[in-house]
C-alpha cells in the first residue's frame, strides 16, 4: 500500500527567487523507510514539512494513503493528518514528564489503555524506568527516544523526522541511528527521514530521494545511489569520487588506468568523464607503476590513499588496513569496477577535490 | 476521496474565530480612544484658551521631568535589584529576593501621603530634628517637590522593572554568558554586554510600565498639588466643567504615550529569543565576598526599609491610633468592593489577552498584530479620560434603547461599565508578561502539538497555559493589583454605594486627614500582598 504519494510538488516562498521545491514526484509505501538527502537549502526540510501539512504546496497533489490532503494552496491540517513527527530539538513539553509527553497525543482511550500503551512504547525504546523524568532530567539520546516514543504512540499512518540526530555527538548518533531503525522496523512505521548525511540516509533508509536546489535528482535505493549516480552531483554528494577523462573507441571507454564497457552507450568517439570511486582500484606495489603515493591516511579499518597519475591527475582509493605503501613510492592501479558510471564531458566541470 | 481542507492561501484576508475575536476586543479599546482623539477636532472653547494661557506650559514642564526622572530611577534600581537577587549570592538573597517585591503592594499615592505626612514641616521627624537641634539649626530638603514625587514614584513603580528584568535574568539561560566568559569577558563586561542586552526587551517592557502608570498617576501627583496632565484634565472637567478641554488635553497626554510606544517597538524590535532549558542554578551565582555582599545587603535592605516597611509602619501608627473611632462595618464593605472588582477586572483581562496572544500566534498576519497593537493602546487613556471616553457612548447606547424599546437598558454607572474601563486600561499591563512568555516558546512546540492532533484551544489549554503559568500569573496579580490601587476610574465610573477602599482614601485625603486615610490604606496593602506572595510561592516551586 502506498502510504504517501507526490505528485509534481511545488513550492515557492515570497521574497525567494529560487523555488523551495520544485516538481517532485515520489512514493513511499507502506513499512518503508525513505531518506530525505541534500545540502542545506536543498527543499528536503520543506519537503517534510508538506508531508507534515505545515506548508501548502503552490502546486501539485500529496496523498496520504490514497486521499488527497494537499493541493494548491489547499491544505488538511497537520492535527487532522495522523502524521508523527520528531523534531531537530525534539521539542518535547517540558511541562510533562517522559510518560505524559507519551500519552499526549493518544485519544479516545480509557486510562488503563492509555497507560498500557504508554508502556508497551517505554518499554520498546527501553526506557520503562524513566517514565517520571521530565525532559530536562533526561539525556539528549532518552530525549530522542521519547520523542520518537511520543510520535508513535498515536499509531501515525507515517512518522517523519526532522535531522534527527544532528544534536547528539558522533557515537550517539551512531548508536541511536541503529536503535532508532530497530524501533521502526519493530513496529513496522513507514518513515521519512531528512538528513544531510549520507552515510546515515544509507545505514537507515530503504530508499534514498536525493535533492538539490528543490529538484529530485535521483530516487533509488542507497546502493543504487551510491553504485549508479544519475549525475555527477549525486556522485559527488555521496561519497568521494573522482573523475578522469576517457575516450570512446571501438565501444570502449579508454582512460589512462585501463579499458572501461561503454554502459551507457556514447557515441564513437565522444569524450566522457568516468567517475571512480576509492573502493574501485586496488593497488599493487610495483616500482615501474604509472601511479605515485602522495599521501596515506590511516583510518582504522582502511588505508585511505591520494595517488598521482602519470597524467597528473589525482586519484584516490581506499586499501585494507594492513597494506602500507610508503609516500613516493610507485604502484599499479587494477580498477574492479562493478558499475561504470560515466558521464559527457560537458556535464562535469571539472571534478571538486 | 477528498478530505476536508481548508484554504489556506490567503491568511491574510480570512476572518476566523481567533480574527473576530481579536477584531471584537480591539473594538472596545478603539471605541473610547476614537471619542477622546475625536474631541481634538471639536471647537475650542473659553476653558481650553485659558488652559493655554495659564498651566500648559508648567504641566508639560513637570511631565517632561516626573517621566524622565521615573524612568531612570525605576531601571536603574529595578534591574540592579533584579541582578543582585537573582545572579548573585548574598546573605539574606532568598528573602530580598520575594520581599523586594512588597512595595508593589503599595499604591503611590499611599507612599506620597505617608512621605508628606512624615517628611513635612509639621511631621514627626522635623518636629523631633528641630527639637534637639533648634529652631533654624538644620536644613531639611522640601518634599513637596519635584524631586520629592519623583522619589515617591521611583519607590513605588520600580517593582514592575525588578519582576520583569529578575524573570528575565533567571531564565535567559547561562550558555550565553558563559560564551562571553570563554571570550574573554570578565562577568561585570558579561553582565553589560550580554545578560543585560538579552534582558532588554524585559526590562524595557517593565520600564514601559512604570512610565505609563506615571503619565495617568492621579492620587501621587493631586497629593503632591504637582500638576501633570492627569490633574489638569481632572480639574478641567470637575472644576471648569469643560468635558471638551478635559478630552484636548487628554489627546495630548495620549499623544505622549504614542510616542513611549512607539520608542518600545524601537527598542524591542527584532527581539525574539527563544528559551534554553537552562535557568540559573544556586552554583552558578556569582558568590559576594567581604565588603562586597554587605554593600548588597545594605542596597536591598534600605530599598526595602524605605519603600516598604517605613511606610507600613507609619500607616500602622497611625491605624492603631484611630482604629478605636473610625473602624466599623463599612469597611468590610469597602474591602469586598475592591477584592471583587479586582479578582473580576483580572480574570477578565488575561482571558482578553490570552485570546489576543494566541491568536496572534496561531495566525501570524498582519491584520492580527495590527488588532493586537491597537487592543494595548488602552493603557494610553488615563483613567479620568477613559471613564469619559466610556461613559459617552454608553450614554448614547442607554437614550437610543429607551427610544427605541421603550424601555432603557441602563448600562452607564453600572459595575459592569467600570470592569469594561479597566479591561481596557489594563490590558497592556497583562499582555506584556504573557507575550513575553509566549515569546520563548518554540515554534516547534507547537507544531509536534498539533501533529499529535491537538489544535486551538485545546492546545492552549494542554500545551501552552502550563506553559505560560508564570506569565500568565504575573499578568493576573498586575491586574489585580492595579486595580485595586486604581483611583480615577472608580471615582468617577463607580455605582452609587459601591465606594471601594481607594474611594475612602482619596476622600480622606484630599482633606488631609492622613490618620483616617491609613485605614483604608493599610487594607489596600495587605490585600495587595496576597497576589505577592502567590507570586513568590510560585517561584519557590520552581519551574
Amino acid at each position: 500500500m502506498t502510504i504517501i504519494e507526490l505528485i509534481k510538488v511545488s513550492k515557492n516562498y515570497p521574497n525567494s527567487k529560487l523555488p523551495a521545491i520544485c516538481d517532485v514526484s515520489l512514493k513511499v509505501e507502506e513499512g518503508e523507510v525513505l531518506a530525505l538527502l541534500g545540502p542545506s537549502g536543498s527543499g528536503k526540510t520543506t519537503l517534510l514539512r508538506l508531508i507534515a501539512g505545515f506548508e501548502t504546496p503552490d502546486e501539485g497533489v500529496v496523498l496520504l494513503k490514497g486521499n488527497i490532503v494537499s493541493e494548491q494552496g489547499l491544505a488538511l491540517p497537520p492535527e487532522k493528518r495522523g502524521v508523527g513527527m520528531v523534531f531537530q530539538d525534539y521539542a518535547l513539553f517540558p511541562h510533562l514528564n517522559a510518560a505524559e509527553n507519551i500519552a499526549f497525543g493518544l485519544r479516545r482511550m480509557s486510562r488503563s489503555e492509555k497507560n498500557e500503551k504508554v508502556c508497551t512504547i517505554l518499554e520498546m525504546v527501553g526506557l520503562s524506568d524513566f517514565s517520571k523524568r521530565y525532559p530536562h532530567e533526561l539525556s539528549g539520546g532518552q530525549q530522542q527516544r521519547i520523542a520518537l516514543a511520543r510520535a508513535l504512540a498515536p499509531d501515525p499512518a507515517l512518522v517523519l523526522l526532522d535531522e534527527p540526530f544532528s544534536s547528539l555527538d558522533p557515537d550517539m548518533c551512531v548508536r541511536m541511528r541503529e536503535d532508532v531503525s530497530e524501533i521502526l522496523q519493530k513496529t513496522g512505521s513507514t518513515a521519512v527521514l531528512v538528513t544531510h548525511d549520507h552515510e546515515e540516509a544509507f545505514s537507515m533508509a530503504d530508499k534514498v530521494a536525493l535533492l538539490n536546489e528543490g529538484r529530485l535528482e535521483q530516487l533509488d535505493t542507497p546502493e543504487g545511489i551510491y553504485h549508479t549516480p544519475l549525475s555527477p552531483f549525486v556522485a559527488d554528494f555521496v561519497g568521494k569520487a573522482d573523475f578522469i577523462t576517457g575516450v570512446v573507441e571501438g565501444g570502449k571507454i579508454v582512460t589512462e588506468i585501463g579499458c572501461l564497457q561503454n554502459t551507457s552507450h556514447f557515441i564513437e568517439g565522444a569524450e566522457v568523464m568516468v567517475m571512480i570511486r576509492p573502493d574501485d582500484i586496488d593497488l599493487r606495489p610495483n616500482a615501474k607503476g604509472d601511479a605515485t603515493v602522495l599521501e596515506r591516511q590511516f583510518r582504522g579499518s582502511e588505508n585511505y590513499y591520494r595517488l598521482r597519475l602519470s597524467s597528473g591527475q589525482i586519484i584516490h582509493s581506499g586499501q585494507h588496513s594492513v597494506s602500507v605503501y610508503p609516500v613516493g613510492s610507485q604502484v599499479d592501479l587494477q580498477l574492479q569496477i562493478t558499475h561504470v558510471v560515466a558521464f559527457e564531458k560537458t556535464k562535469v566541470n571539472g571534478p571538486r577535490s | 476521496m477528498h478530505l476536508f481542507l481548508t484554504n489556506k492561501t490567503s491568511p491574510r484576508l480570512s476572518i476566523d474565530r481567533w480574527g473576530l475575536a481579536a477584531f471584537l476586543i480591539a473594538a472596545v479599546v478603539i471605541v473610547p480612544l476614537g471619542v477622546v482623539l475625536s474631541s481634538v477636532f471639536s471647537a475650542h472653547d473659553d476653558v481650553w484658551a485659558h488652559l493655554i494661557e495659564t498651566t500648559l506650559a508648567g504641566i508639560l514642564i513637570n511631565t517632561f521631568w516626573l517621566t524622565l526622572g521615573v524612568a531612570i530611577g525605576t531601571s536603574v534600581l529595578g534591574v540592579s535589584l533584579a541582578w543582585l537577587t537573582a545572579a548573585t549570592d548574598f546573605p539574606g538573597r532568598r528573602f530580598f529576593d520575594w520581599a523586594l517585591m512588597l512595595p508593589m503592594a503599595i499604591p503611590s499615592y499611599v507612599t506620597a501621603f505617608v512621605a508628606i505626612g512624615l517628611l513635612d514641616f509639621s511631621g514627626p521627624l522635623q518636629t523631633v530634628l528641630r527639637l534637639w537641634l533648634g529652631k533654624d539649626g538644620f536644613w531639611f530638603p522640601e518634599i513637596r517637590s519635584r524631586g520629592g514625587v519623583i522619589l515617591v514614584m521611583t519607590l513605588t513603580l520600580y517593582p514592575y522593572v525588578y519582576l520583569l528584568a529578575r524573570n528575565a535574568f533567571l531564565t535567559q539561560g547561562r550558555r550565553a554568558l558563559e560564551a562571553a566568559q570563554s571570550l574573554g569577558a570578565s562577568r561585570l563586561s558579561g553582565f553589560f554586554r550580554v545578560a543585560l542586552p538579552m534582558a532588554r526587551p524585559w526590562i524595557v517592557g517593565g520600564v514601559m510600565l512604570a512610565l505609563m502608570e506615571t503619565l495617568s498617576d492621579f492620587g501621587a501627583v493631586s497629593i503632591f498639588n504637582y500638576d501633570t496632565f492627569a490633574t489638569a484634565i481632572y480639574q478641567a472637567w470637575f472644576g471648569f466643567f469643560s468635558v471638551s478641554a478635559a478630552s484636548q488635553l487628554a489627546s495630548f497626554l495620549v499623544l505622549l504615550v504614542f510616542i513611549l510606544l512607539l520608542l518600545e517597538q524601537k527598542l524591542t524590535a527584532r527581539t525574539r529569543y527563544t528559551s534554553t532549558s537552562l535557568t540559573t542554578r544556586q552554583g552558578d551565582r556569582i558568590q559576594l565576598k567581604g565588603m562586597t555582599r554587605w554593600f548588597a545587603v545594605m542596597i536591598a535592605f534600605s530599598v526595602f526599609l524605605i519603600a516598604f516597611i517605613v511606610p507600613v509602619t507609619q500607616l500602622l501608627i497611625w491605624s492603631v491610633s484611630i482604629a478605636g473611632e473610625d473602624f466599623d462595618a463599612r469597611y468590610f464593605v469597602y474591602l469586598g468592593h475592591s477584592l471583587s472588582l479586582g479578582g473580576g477586572a483580572a480574570l477578565m483581562t488575561v482571558a482578553a489577552v490570552l485570546i489576543l496572544v494566541y491568536s496572534q500566534r496561531l495566525r501570524p498576519t498582519v491584520m492580527i498584530r495590527v488588532l493586537v497593537r491597537i487592543s494595548t493602546l488602552g493603557y494610553a487613556l488615563p483613567g479620568s479620560v477613559l471613564a469619559v471616553g466610556i461613559f459617552i457612548p454608553f450614554a448614547w447606547l442607554d437614550h437610543q434603547t429607551m427610544t427605541y424599546l421603550d424601555r432603557p437598558f441602563i448600562l452607564k454607572g453600572t459595575v459592569a461599565a467600570m470592569l469594561l474601563a479597566y479591561l481596557v486600561r489594563f490590558l497592556a499591563v497583562a499582555y506584556h508578561p504573557v507575550q513575553s512568555v509566549i515569546k520563548r516558546i518554540s515554534q516547534h512546540i507547537d507544531e509536534s502539538a498539533q501533529n499529535l492532533g491537538c489544535s486551538g484551544i485545546e492546545m492552549l489549554r494542554r500545551v501552552h497555559l502550563p506553559m505560560m503559568r508564570s506569565g500568565v500569573l504575573t499578568a493576573l496579580v498586575l491586574v489585580f493589583v492595579d486595580v485595586m490601587k486604581e483611583m480615577p476610574i472608580t471615582l468617577m465610573m463607580r455605582p452609587f454605594g459601591w465606594d471601594t477602599l481607594a474611594i475612602r482614601i482619596y476622600e480622606m485625603t484630599s482633606e488631609g486627614e492622613w490618620e483616617r486615610a491609613a485605614l483604608p490604606a493599610i487594607a489596600i496593602v495587605l490585600a495587595g500582598l496576597i497576589p505577592v506572595f502567590l507570586l513568590a510561592r510560585d517561584r519557590e516551586r520552581g519551574f
